[in-house]
């Protein structure tokens, strides 16, 4: 299984620029997730690299190999499309097999995959349908099974789910995710979900204007997010994101907040230091926050905070309070809101450790 | 709040002056297609001592298919009294050719405008637009020195030649249309999967035609059957198309016009379209109103 990277790309259409000397390597046999929201150049990326489009400059390396002039069939790799793209006069058996019509295979070998790919994705029912007489899971299933048979080392995914309702979603999310335990492809996956990218990614590539705003893993984009966009993009209720402005008092760091409320900063371990009075930005998860425990914990902030609003939102809830002018969302037990009026007091506190700290202006990690 | 439930009775639908007045119209615009094919019809179907009596709209009282018999067999064109036949067979040797050849080419210019990247495809659009609004009587004599170069001028391979390069300009932009309509990844697709321009047009995208191509089928057997201008134009001694015919037989015969031969000659020249439209028609009407391909 190969590696795939970009280098350099730059992409215009027109007078447009979409991409813009936009560099990224996966690895071998990484699961990459583009995430970004619409418009951001993720399927644009996706097609550079599947050659239905040509770069504008640049080089794209699969493995060793330069593919940047190579056909798409060429290329070696092999595509789900987020609306399926099955060929609609084909049988489900007609869409496996003409993903082979590229590669000159003898008929036992050509038989063998597609036989391999029904079995694996429980399409052997349904190979005498029409693409019309398929489920929407169905459809997707075997659109899958059309990239499976190529035995294509890189699997490209262009929001391959987005189509689906939530249950399927949830159950094919898993199925890709198993795919790609057992037969270990690399995998290039776009998507705006955030949720398909935590799940199911060992790299996040999270975009923005045509830009890689952070790469990493899932938990090094959650807990250390490398600016605001990235911040506020990630997470589900988002960071809440408060400003304030970078203080030193008698030699140690604090936050003040626009209202006057302090905040001890000592124990962040800053990327690079501000200087004293800089615009900042606060960032805090709501999961962090501890509520009523009793005595000030080490390292950690504490307020009493006014109750505005609380929020059921399933297995969870939110509270919202009264912040520095602004509000705070706080993860609450459901036994623990249920218990909470609106205009209460509630005590809380935030480990100065998980806190995330922006240059208001930039937007850059402190 | 307790009567929402009652149901009101609905007026009895009153004939208004508009729906008479529609009525009317559409009846007399029946008629004016309806009795004149009747009385073609009934006339070719009798002698013609009945005929010199008047009495246009009576039935035969003996019918007979003497005058079909005759305007097939015998019927004079011109000098050549060997009846329609040998129109009927021109007219076949130049519809099939330029029929086949006009949508084959014309399909995969479409094919190939719309789905994959061509050089200065939107300049050759626009020229083909032109081309086809290009009223043939301007390039007729430039086509004629043409066919002449080519030494094919008043063989029925010109006329199939004439017909097949006239069509291609609309039939292309039609196909075209109809192509673009394909969703862009299902190409996509296929180019990763295949990336071969024929296997693709063969096996994904001709089989999605069939629509578009009942439609085409028909506009041109129509077009080319019933063509005049340019059978007389390209057409040798001979040669002539079955229209050509018709309008021989019918304008230059000497002596007592045979008003039961000339109808049937006619009845005999509408009937491949009309049967191309008993045949096709209900598809010919899906395939207008399928707009999009669906998946
Ligand atoms: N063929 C094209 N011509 C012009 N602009 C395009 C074309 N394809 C994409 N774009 C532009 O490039 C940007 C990125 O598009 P895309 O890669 O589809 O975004 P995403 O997949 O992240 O939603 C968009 O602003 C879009 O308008
Ligand atoms: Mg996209």
């Amino acid at each position: 299984m190969p590696s795939v990277s970009f280098e350099h790309i730059v992409k215009r259409f027109g007078a447009v620029t979409v991409l813009d000397g936009l560099n990224l390597t996966v690895e071998k046999g990484d699961f990459l997730v583009l995430l970004g929201p619409s418009g951001c150049g993720k399927t644009t990326l996706l097609n550079l690299l599947a050659g239905l489009l040509d770069v504008s400059s640049g080089r794209i390396m699969i493995g060793d190999r330069d593919v940047t002039e190579l056909d798409p069939k060429d290329r070696g790799l092999a595509m789900v499309f987020q609306s399926y793209a099955l060929y609609p006069t084909k049988t489900v058996e007609g869409n496996l097999r003409f993903g082979l019509s590229a590669r000159k295979l003898p008929k036992a070998e050509a038989d063998a995959r597609v036989t391999w790919a029904s079995e694996l994705l429980q399409l052997t029912p349904l190979m005498r349908r029409k693409p019309s007489e398929l489920s929407g899971g169905q459809r997707q299933r075997v659109a899958i099974g059309r990239a499976l048979v190529k035995h294509a080392d890189v699997l490209l995914f262009d929001e391959p789910l987005s189509n689906l309702d939530a249950k399927l979603r949830t159950e094919m999310r898993l199925e890709i995710k198993k795919l790609h335990d057992t037969l270990s492809p690399t995998v290039v996956y776009v998507t705006h979900d955030q949720i398909e990218a935590m799940t199911m990614a060992t790299k996040i590539a999270i975009m923005n204007g045509g830009e890689i705003q952070q790469f990493g893993t899932p938990d090094e984009v959650y807990e250390n997010p490398a600016n605001l966009f990235v911040a506020s993009f990630i997470g589900s209720p988002a960071m809440n994101l408060t400003n304030a402005r970078f203080r030193i008092t008698d030699g140690s760091p604090g936050a003040m907040f626009d209202n006057g409320t302090k905040m001890d900063l000592t124990g962040y371990d800053f990327v690079s230091t501000p200087q004293d009075g800089d615009a900042i930005a606060v960032g805090m998860r709501p999961e962090h926050f501890l509520i009523d425990t009793q005595g000030t914990q080490q390292s950690h902030s504490a307020f009493d905070l006014t109750v505005k609003m609380v929020e059921r939102t399933g297995s969870d809830a939110l509270i919202s309070l009264e912040f520095a002018d602004d509000q705070l969302f706080v993860r609450a037990e459901p036994d623990r809101a249920a218990k909470t009026r609106p205009g209460e007091t509630v005590s809380v506190q935030y480990p100065t450790a998980k806190l995330n700290l922006f240059d208001a202006r930039e937007g850059r990690r402190l | 709040m307790t009567d929402t439930n009652v149901m009101y009775p609905r007026k009895p639908k009153r004939i208004t002056g508009r729906s008479i007045a529609v009525l009317v119209f559409l009846s007399m615009a029946a008629m004016f297609f309806c009795v004149p094919l009747y009385v073609l019809i009934v006339t070719s179907f009798k002698e013609m001592d009945q005929i010199r009596e008047g009495a246009m709209f009576s039935l035969p009282t003996k019918w007979t298919l003497e005058a079909w018999h005759f305007a097939w067999f015998e019927a004079c064109s011109g000098l050549n009294c060997s009846g329609l036949r040998a129109g009927f067979w021109n007219s076949v040797v130049i519809l099939v050719p330029s029929l086949t050849a006009s949508i084959a080419l014309s399909m995969v210019t479409g094919y190939a405008l719309a789905l994959w990247d061509v050089k200065w495809a939107g300049p050759f659009l626009f020229v083909l637009f032109l081309c086809a609004f290009v009223p043939f009587q301007i390039i007729m004599y430039p086509l004629i020195r043409l066919t002449v170069t080519m030494g094919i001028y008043g063989s029925t391979t010109a006329i199939a030649f004439v017909h097949t390069v006239l069509a291609m300009p609309i039939l292309t932009l039609i196909f075209r249309n109809f192509y673009k309509d394909i969703p862009p990844e299902l190409i996509k697709a296929a180019i990763m999967d295949s990336g071969s321009f024929w296997r693709i047009f063969v096996e994904i995208i001709l089989p999605m035609s069939g629509n578009i191509l009942i439609v085409v089928l028909i506009l041109q057997i129509t077009s080319i059957w019933n063509d005049y201008l340019i059978g007389v134009t390209f057409g040798g001694l001979g040669t002539k198309p079955m229209t050509v015919h018709l309008a021989n037989m019918v304008t230059v015969s000497t002596g007592t016009v045979s008003y039961n031969v000339n109808m049937a000659a006619a009845l005999l020249t509408a009937i491949p379209p009309l049967v191309i439209y008993f045949v096709l028609g209900k598809f010919f009407v899906q395939g207008i109103a399928a707009g999009a391909i669906k998946g």
